[in-house]
């Protein structure tokens, strides 16, 4: 069977979108010559009224697509560095998501925003590294950030198909990952559905996005020493509050490990809600980035400044430690 | 083509529905307040009014005069405003940010330039869809500082679409004239794009109908974008907010100028006055007609605060779990 990298999932999901459906197509910065692989072979296959490379003017043409999904069509917009999605920010949550609301139900925006690399870029630098799911979750827009090339297919497609914008959060730290699949099987995955990576019975692991597969790397480290259940949301906003009340009414204790700045992260959204809502048996902990930026220059200082899987085995074992409330 | 007399009936209307529901603001029907366009109503009714009725409008806040001058049902419109079920967007739109796709309003955007690119988004769709339509997006001189704008023209430039842009220069923004704004000219933008560009008296509709008809049959033929800069003034303060607080940044002697080149007056000295007699009448009795809808309309059931968040019906967790 063949091995599916997660860029290709990318570039396969959004070929089998435009094949599907012709009112879908892609704009953004060097699709054209498919900069980031994820629009590879397209312009010779769709041509360019479907392949639109638009010059270094994001704000208007995120305003561009929001126009074209009014009359009907489903953009695709691929941007190459997480801030750009900081600088279209109003264009997104204000002009884009509240439109339906805004119309009275008359019409939707069904554009999806594609981050394909998400995260700290090894030297790249503070402005290139960020990791801004979180402030989507916050303004209410659907946001996406799948672990693996088979859940970044199902929830692209998904993505692609929804009447909403849909942000997706491609982490770069997971592009490299790659699974054995079977075309066959590889399917629209809903929003808002977590899954359960790794079962276990003390204690319940939300990782997210790339942090998912150095969670297993903990949990299997830890196999002695504990029964550690790795579940990952895979979208972040809906979330998936009944499966993560589902986990934690069987482990009652709870970490997340998020890639988010702390104050105002997911990982304060999810610990406040599984505190307010659901029954944990010892207090809950987060391991997520610092308030504020990383700095991204030096792999020493961005070492200790991501949330590290050192920092959870740690987190895990405090929690389990805790003779509760 | 409206007539001579069909293009001051459509300001007519605009005005005294202006007029009306500034009433209805200070009677706390219109809680919103509004943006009133009084003084504009020449650049609303001759730029619509050169305009299919499958064309595309893209308003702005101060927008009621394009609603109405694009043949949005004035009796939802005004529903719309004063928050009722019946409104063009159930009330969710309201003064600011209407729209009404059976007459073809999309939008009316609040971020002020922002309807630039949508606009330019529309109209790349429609052409590459075969369909012969054009999108009018209205904005005032204070969204021409904004990048925004400014994108949207260069992507409407480059890619040739069908989009005329109609910048209502009413010589200020809120408070700021638009002189201490503006480096360059307005025209400038759109030439430096390859954008056709002209300055056009705003207050004679039958000069705001000529213009916007050319910009319309060239961007129909393929022929790309146009901006056409209207002259023009409102009477009124920035918002009706300003009923309550007096703010001096314009001369009197500076409205009284505007005033005497007034757009009603200027088309009325074209009609016979018997006509206009008849319009003003009818204008009056259908008012009375569209007031009455809107005041007496419901009012929206808390209950369905979230409604239409979502297209696929998912409904948002509330601000807190008991
Ligand atoms: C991008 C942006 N900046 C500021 C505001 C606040 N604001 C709303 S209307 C307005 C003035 C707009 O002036 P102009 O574009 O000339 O339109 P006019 O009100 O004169 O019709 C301002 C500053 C806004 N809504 N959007
Ligand atoms: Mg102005």
């Amino acid at each position: 069977m063949p091995k599916l990298s997660y860029l290709k999932a990318l570039n396969r999901a959004l070929g089998d979108e435009m094949t599907r459906d012709e009112s879908v197509f892609v704009l953004g910065e060097d699709v054209n010559f498919a900069l980031t692989n994820v629009t590879a072979g397209f312009l010779k296959k769709f041509g360019p009224d479907r392949v639109l490379e638009v010059p270094l003017t994001e704000q208007g043409f995120t305003n561009f697509a929001t126009g074209a999904a009014m009359a009907g069509r489903r953009p695709v917009i691929e941007f190459q560095i997480p801030f750009l999605l900081l600088l279209v920010f109003e264009q997104i949550t204000n002009q884009a998501n509240k439109f339906l609301m805004m119309s009275g139900g008359q019409r939707s925006v069904p554009v999806t925003y594609l981050m394909p690399a998400a995260g700290w870029r090894a030297g790249w630098g503070a402005q290139h590294s960020d990791q801004p799911y979180s402030m989507f979750a916050h303004m209410g827009v659907k946001t996406v950030l799948p672990a693996t090339p088979t859940d970044a297919y199902g929830l692209l497609t998904t993505a692609i198909r929804d009447d909403d914008p849909v942000v997706f959060f491609g982490p770069l730290a997971a592009l490299t990952v790659r699974e054995i699949v079977d075309y066959e099987d590889l399917r629209p995955i809903p929003l808002g559905s977590g899954r359960i990576h790794r079962s276990g019975t003390d204690v319940t692991v939300v990782a997210l996005g790339h942090l998912v597969h150095e969670a297993l790397q903990v949990a299997e480290d830890l196999a002695e020493e504990a029964s550690v259940e790795v579940w990952d949301p895979r979208s972040v906003y809906p979330f998936d509050w009944a499966g993560l009340a589902e986990s934690v009414s069987r482990t009652g204790r709870l970490v997340v490990f998020d890639d988010s700045n702390r104050s105002c992260g997911m990982g304060a959204e999810i610990l406040a809600t599984a505190v307010e809502e659901m029954h944990l048996t010892a207090p809950p902990k987060r391991v997520t980035r610092p308030d504020g930026a990383i700095v991204g220059a030096v792999p020493e200082l961005d070492a200790v400044l991501q949330p590290t899987k050192e920092q959870l085995a740690e987190a895990i074992r405090t929690v389990l430690k805790s003779p509760g409330w | 083509m409206p007539d001579a007399l069909g293009f001051y009936r459509t300001m007519r209307f605009i005005r005294r529905f202006e007029e009306r529901a500034i009433e209805l603001v200070r009677a706390g029907e219109i809680f919103s307040g509004i943006h009133p366009c009084i003084g504009q109503e020449a650049v609303a009714a001759g730029a619509c009014g050169a305009l299919d009725p499958d064309d595309i409008v893209l308003s702005s806040h101060r927008g009621h005069g394009h609603l109405l001058a694009k043949g949005c049902d004035p009796g939802r419109v005004l529903a719309e405003m004063a928050g009722r079920v019946t409104g063009i967007d159930k009330g969710r739109g309201g003064s600011f940010h209407p729209s009404d796709f059976s007459a073809g309003v999309y939008n009316s955007t609040g971020t002020v330039g922002h309807g630039a690119g949508i606009a330019a988004g529309i109209a790349w769709a429609a052409a590459k869809a075969g369909e012969p339509k054009v999108v009018l997006s209205f904005f005032g001189d204070g969204a021409v500082t904004q990048g925004a704008l400014l994108e949207g023209f260069n992507l409407a430039g480059l890619w040739q679409l069908p989009v005329v842009y109609i910048c209502e220069n009413n010589r200020y923004a809120t408070t700021l004239p638009v002189e201490t704004a503006v480096a360059g000219t307005i025209t400038g933008r759109g030439e430096a794009f390859g954008i056709p560009s002209s300055d056009v008296d705003g207050q004679d509709v039958e000069v705001v109908h000529a213009a916007v008809a050319e910009a319309v049959a060239r961007a129909r033929s393929g022929g790309g974008p146009s901006l056409l800069v209207m002259d023009t003034y409102r009477y009124h303060g920035h918002h009706t907010f300003e009923m309550l607080v007096r703010l001096r940044y314009r001369e009197q002697a500076e409205i009284d100028a505007w005033k005497a080149r007034d757009p009603l007056d200027i088309q009325a000295a074209r009609i016979d006055p018997a006509d206009r007699d008849r319009v003003d009448a009818a204008v009056e009795a259908e008012l009375d007609e569209v007031v009455r809808f809107a005041v007496d309309s419901p009012r929206p059931d808390p209950a369905d605060a979230m409604d239409h968040y979502y297209a696929d019906g998912f409904r948002p967790r509330p601000g807190v779990s008991l």
